[in-house]
């Protein structure tokens, strides 16, 4: 069975008197394990299948399931504290608070577990070890630079061990060597820690670091991609 | 509490304007305490009056003076023990409007004898009896100017033009604090010689056997002058202060309203301050929903925050009321004796607080508990 299980999901907006149709009837599965890049043109409904995975939104008709639980039946409030046990979710726009400092950053997710303090201060210090900001945990967001704020959404994206890390664009707005950095962290979360990790993105390079491409366009499933052996480096 | 962190994290955001904000919740709470400590004063010394003690005053006002000649007659009077009678004197002391202190003309030796609340050594007492130009001066005003026993003061009068001198022959302090510490009493025959033996008097005070025929002796009273060219109008002494109470009660009612309007124009700038607060944080509050976070944690951490700012307004507004008027030793400029701000006062204040956290905190808290996380963050991503 799948990790994440599309079923014949229709998704519309109504903008106005219009109504937009984003899928119409789109099924996906994501093996556990699985690093899969999202691609597709401007409003190909990439966010919002990455948004229906994450529970952040609701399908007008059909079932999105994750780990076996069936979200897209879920009230708000089952959905919060699925959230906090399964998603980890990585912006664009980094979206760090900017009153926290790295470690306070991190740590969120971990507040609404019953983790005792001193759990979670281990639990926070290896995730930023793992991200490579062991040393900065005391550093505000605008201390820090666009990489290393990026990694810090990772690093609170992956410290509750989420059964899915989602992210959106993580690679938009950091300069080519930053890019480079994050994706080659998200492989070794992959690789080394058998993370689940679905990525939006535009960027090409960054798709060839996943396992698998999907291709959507206007709402629908246009290519389905494995990358070649050695691809994923 | 592991939440904490984010409270004070937010509310560090904006240094200054949580700081202001948390002063305009201090000021609000602070002038609640004083005004309602005005008329809890005005209500307890209204209250004030031995059970014995009659006053009568002209029928037409307590400006108006009746003839000190009727102190002769309302003695000869079935029950009554005896009489003593005062005059309100203006005048001023020194430049400064603020420094103003009640002063009263007294029949010495009648009204120190009608009331035992006014404490003093018995030499003092004696000194002040025996001398038409001596003065009996509360401890208050006493430690105020720096005034000793045997030192000259000169009274600018108001009312009854002239410079006064008196002798301070004692300084007394009051067992009831409803007598105030802030009073100065001299003698009635100096007051009137100076007025060319005018025969004034403000009020009298009639001392009773029984405490039961009250009713009876005031309506004989009464009876006696009705048909003079003053005619009296006599209570009981707690009737008099009420009396004093309603007349000052207006002016409590208009502080009062003025009160109420400058809590709630300060609850609406709080209110405003607390939502610009919550809205620049629409983009935040998405990202710890998108996190995991419920509409009830989120909602609980926005009114906590309003809570910290009503509460930390609170302990300064009501700490300073209660702290600050003690200290300057205030008494309503004579007005208020025993002005203090009550344990009431202060758990009204509190609940004001309370009512202020609830109105200011509930719309943002209900606000970002409600936010759509996918709007919201179409706004910042």
């Amino acid at each position: 069975m799948a990790l994440v299980e599309i079923r014949d999901v229709y998704k519309s907006f109504q903008r106005d008197t219009q109504r937009i149709d984003v899928f119409t009837g789109l099924t996906i599965d994501m093996e556990a394990g699985s690093f899969t890049a999202l691609m597709g043109p401007s409003g190909s409904g990439k966010s919002t299948l990455l948004n229906l995975i994450a529970g952040l939104d609701k399908p007008t008709s059909g079932v999105v399931r994750v780990a076996g639980a069936e979200v897209s039946a879920m009230s708000p409030g089952e959905l919060a504290a699925w959230r906090a046990r399964n998603i980890g979710f990585v912006f664009q726009s980094f979206n760090l608070l900017p009153v926290l400092t790295a470690y306070q950053n991190v740590e969120l997710p971990l507040l609404l577990t019953h983790l005792s303090g001193k759990e979670r201060v281990e639990r926070v210090r290896i995730a930023l070890d793992v991200v490579g900001l062991g040393d900065r945990g005391d550093h505000y967001p605008r201390q820090l630079s666009g990489g290393q704020e990026q990694r810090t959404a990772i690093a609170r994206a992956i410290v509750a061990d989420p059964t899915v890390i989602l992210l959106d664009e993580p690679t938009g707005q950091l300069d080519a060597k930053s890019s480079q950095e994050v994706l080659t962290l998200l492989q070794r979360l992959n690789k080394e820690f058998n993370k689940t990790i679905v990525i939006v993105t535009h960027d090409a390079h960054a798709a060839e670091r996943a396992k698998m491409t999907l291709h959507l366009e206007k709402g629908d499933l246009v290519e389905k991609r494995a990358a070649v052996s050695g691809a994923a480096r | 509490m592991k939440y904490w962190h984010l409270v004070t994290a937010n509310l560090r955001r904006h240094k200054l304007r949580t700081a202001l904000t948390i002063l305009s919740v201090a000021l609000a709470l602070f002038l609640f305490a004083s005004l309602r400590s005005v008329v809890t004063t005005l209500h307890t010394n209204s209250q004030f009056g031995g059970a014995r003690r009659l006053v009568a005053m002209n029928k037409t006002g307590i400006v108006f003076i009746l003839p000190v000649s009727y102190a002769n007659k309302i003695k000869g009077l079935r029950g009554v023990r005896s009489v003593s009678w005062a005059n309100w004197f203006g005048g001023k002391y020194g430049e400064n409007a603020r420094d103003f202190f009640p002063k009263f003309a007294i029949d010495p030796e009648s009204y120190l004898g009608m009331y035992p609340e006014i404490k003093l050594p018995e030499d003092q007492k004696q000194a002040f009896l025996r001398e038409r130009t001596a003065a009996l001066v509360g401890k208050g005003i006493a430690d105020k100017f720096g005034w000793k026993v045997d030192q000259n003061i000169t009274i600018q009068g108001t009312i009854f033009p002239g410079d006064w001198t008196f002798t301070i022959r004692g300084i007394y302090e009051p067992s009831d604090p409803a007598i105030g510490d802030n009073v100065m009493f001299f003698h009635h025959e100096y007051f009137d010689e100076r007025l060319g033996h005018a025969g004034i008097a403000g009020w009298f005070v009639v001392e009773i056997n029984n405490a039961d025929s009250a009713a009876a002796v005031a309506k004989e009273i009464d009876d006696q002058f009705q048909n003079s060219s003053a005619a009296t109008k006599t209570g009981t002494e707690k009737e008099f202060q009420a009396g004093f109470a309603t007349m000052l009660g207006n002016v409590s009612l208009l502080m009062g309203a003025i009160g109420t309007a400058v809590v709630f124009a300060i609850l609406l700038i709080t209110a405003n301050a607390m939502m610009m607060s919550a809205s620049e944080r629409t983009g935040e509050v998405a990202v710890m929903k998108t996190i995991g976070f419920s509409n009830r944690t989120v909602f609980t951490l926005v009114l906590v925050e309003a809570g910290v700012i009503a509460l930390a307004g609170a302990v300064i507004g009501l700490g300073v009321a209660k702290g600050f008027y003690p200290l300057i030793k205030f008494q309503g400029f004579g007005f208020l004796p025993g002005f203090n701000v009550t344990p009431l006062t202060m758990l009204w204040g509190l609940l004001l607080a309370l009512g202020l956290m609830l109105a200011s905190g509930l719309v943002p808290a209900m606000r970002a508990a409600r936010l759509p996380i996918i709007q919201a963050l179409r706004r910042v991503e």
